[in-house]
């Protein structure tokens, strides 16, 4: 971090406000393994919401992995604070139906590295969710893997906020669904609700022979889903073009709406915003 | 200075100064407290005793990735087969050992929800407590990122000889975003990069094997995926391959060059190596003649 960043930051300390203002709901996204596509299904999920007609906001607390500014195509930019202090979120496409918050906004170059203990990171993410000025009827959260210091500050600073829940993301192999079994728990104890569990990365469909490949196995996530009593949210396929999307921050459920998805992430959407929700069978 | 943090408040005094916690600077830093408790000039006693067991340890692995599921832990479980292989020629699984934190919960459902303090503590008990012996090779999997657990370690770890990273990313930017980070994090700490290693590169379609004329036929059409374009006559015979994570700014290599760290290699995206390791098998002396063994056994070779 910069300077400048680094006296803000002190400057910040002396003006925290209510958590989430201005934010309508939240939504947690959570995995306890890492690659399984939680910043790919937080973005999936906030831009078919935004496809909704509804104001959404993201909020990346992956502090030392920030993916989501690069995801949809605001790398670089610069956070601009308003006249009483607050973080203005960055938007996407200058739609201000859709905006952004990242640590990667506060970092003077790509690689710079956060190397940051609890406590640090603890204090960072009570900024995060305190000092932003959003305007937003849904707000995503994208988090890290793993159930630890991120994760647990930030249960204990939304405990009264308007939460929805948590969607768990996970592939199909077992080894993942282990660690997604052990976030049901997390979820559990600190007592989250789960709106459901999406299998990600199941199956790929070559696009010369058009046969599937089960690259990580499939059928983990439903299973877990069934064990476990929570809503299941669907299998979604590997698909490059959608690698390729967050590559180069192109909406993907625009592009290719007809893919399976992208119909998935507006099923999901439209189940979220329903007023009241199959969930907790 | 390691004992300024990197986003510390102008004028930071350091953790281990003094003036911790008590200089001008300091005011309204979130360490404040902490710093001022003295806490940061304490000298760890265990630390010596650490640096002493693990210098019976040949050579120290750290496998590494600022982005998580890119196959870290699925390299280290191969890497540490291939190596008891070439250790004692003949493979016997009496060559390979194992402590994880997993055979100390009491069931598959057990949450670790601790916070940095705790996760310490038990890095440092594996480190001390556990009875290594006289290994040849330590391999170390870590988690994503670049906070608690990568700082205990490298504190142990760093000034103890043969210790080195590797580093595994997938070919998309996404991914190297992230392991840029890691890299600015081994640079800092002065831990050696060994190199960097792309996993999930090619994906071969395992049902369909196709002809050249289909392949044209099949990029005039507009195919979303990226075949690549190897030797015409390689491509007649062989499968074809998918990016399923598109390298669009160059894959690894490139930044490895941009970074001048080696790069060790890359390795295909096979569901064999799944499967084996979600029913722990050893995929290395089961099938050494997948393409994915091979590059494994040759990265070893290299070491």
């Amino acid at each position: 971090m910069g300077k400048e960043t680094a006296s803000n930051w002190q400057f910040f300390l002396l003006l925290s406000g209510k958590p989430l203002e201005g934010v309508g709901e939240a939504i947690l996204v959570l995995s306890g393994k890492g690659g399984v596509g939680k910043s790919t299904v937080t973005v999936q999920i906030a831009s078919s919401l935004k496809m909704l007609g509804h104001k959404v906001g993201i909020l990346d607390i992956d502090l030392c992995g920030p993916s989501i500014p690069r995801m949809v195509g605001v790398e670089g930019c610069d956070v601009l604070t308003t006249p009483d202090g607050k973080w203005i979120p960055v938007s996407v496409n200058n739609d201000k139906n859709f905006s952004v918050i990242s640590l990667a906004f506060f970092l003077d170059s790509k690689n710079d590295a956060v190397i940051w203990r609890g406590p640090k990171k603890n204090a960072m993410i009570k900024q995060l969710l305190t000092n932003i000025a959003w305007d937003v009827d849904y707000l995503i959260i994208d988090t890290p893997p793993g159930t630890s210091d991120e994760h647990i500050s930030v249960m204990e600073n939304i405990r009264d906020c308007p939460v929805k829940g948590a969607v768990l993301v996970t592939t199909p192999q077992m080894v993942a669904v282990d660690d997604v079994t052990r976030e049901l728990t997390f979820c559990r104890r600190t007592g989250i609700k789960v709106l459901g569990i999406i299998e990600n990365m199941s199956g790929f469909v070559c696009p010369n022979c058009s046969e599937c490949s089960n690259i990580f196995a499939t059928g983990g996530g439903q299973k877990l889903a069934e064990k476990y009593s929570v809503p299941f949210l669907g299998k979604v396929p590997i698909d490059p073009s959608l690698t390729k999307c967050l590559e180069t921050g192109e909406s993907y459920l625009e592009r290719f709406s007809q893919s399976e998805g992208s119909k998935i992430m507006k099923n999901v959407a439209e189940c979220f915003t329903k007023k009241e929700m199959e969930v907790d069978a | 200075m390691e004992d300024i943090p990197d986003n510390a408040p102008n004028h930071c005094p350091g953790t281990k100064s003094e003036e911790a916690g008590k200089a001008d600077a300091c005011a309204g830093c979130p360490n404040q407290k902490l710093c001022s408790s003295g806490i940061g000039q304490k000298v760890d006693p265990d630390e010596a005793l650490i640096k002493e067991k693990l210098s019976e340890i040949k050579h120290k692995i750290i496998v590494m990735s600022g982005k998580g599921g890119v196959g870290k832990s699925t390299f280290t479980a191969m890497l540490s087969h291939a190596l008891a292989l070439k250790e004692e020629q003949e493979y016997t699984s009496d060559n390979l050992c194992v402590m994880s934190i997993g055979f100390l919960l009491n069931s598959p459902e057990d949450a670790v929800i601790w916070r940095g303090p705790k996760k310490n503590g038990m890095i440092k008990q594996f480190l001390k407590d556990v009875d290594w012996g006289n290994l040849d090779f330590l391999v170390i999997d870590t988690p994503p990122g670049t906070s608690d657990e990568h700082l205990s370690l490298v504190k142990y770890l760093s000034s103890s000889p043969n210790t080195g990273a590797v580093i595994v990313t997938t070919p998309q930017e996404v991914a190297l975003l992230d392991v840029r980070k890691e890299i600015t994090f081994c640079r800092k700490v002065n831990l050696p990069i060994i190199g960097v290693i792309e996993n999930m590169t090619t994906f071969k379609c395992p049902k369909c094997s196709v002809s050249l004329a289909y392949f044209i036929i099949n990029v005039n059409i507009g195919f979303k995926s990226q075949c690549i374009l190897m030797d015409s006559t390689v491509l007649l015979l062989a499968q074809v391959e998918t990016r399923i994570f598109p390298p669009t700014t160059g894959g690894a290599q490139s930044l490895t060059e941009e970074f001048g760290i080696p790069f060790l290699g890359s390795l295909p995206l096979d569901p064999n190596v799944a499967k084996a390791c979600d029913e722990g098998h050893n995929i290395i002396v089961e099938s050494p003649e997948l393409p994915v063994c091979k590059a494994v056994l040759n990265i070893t070779e290299g070491k």
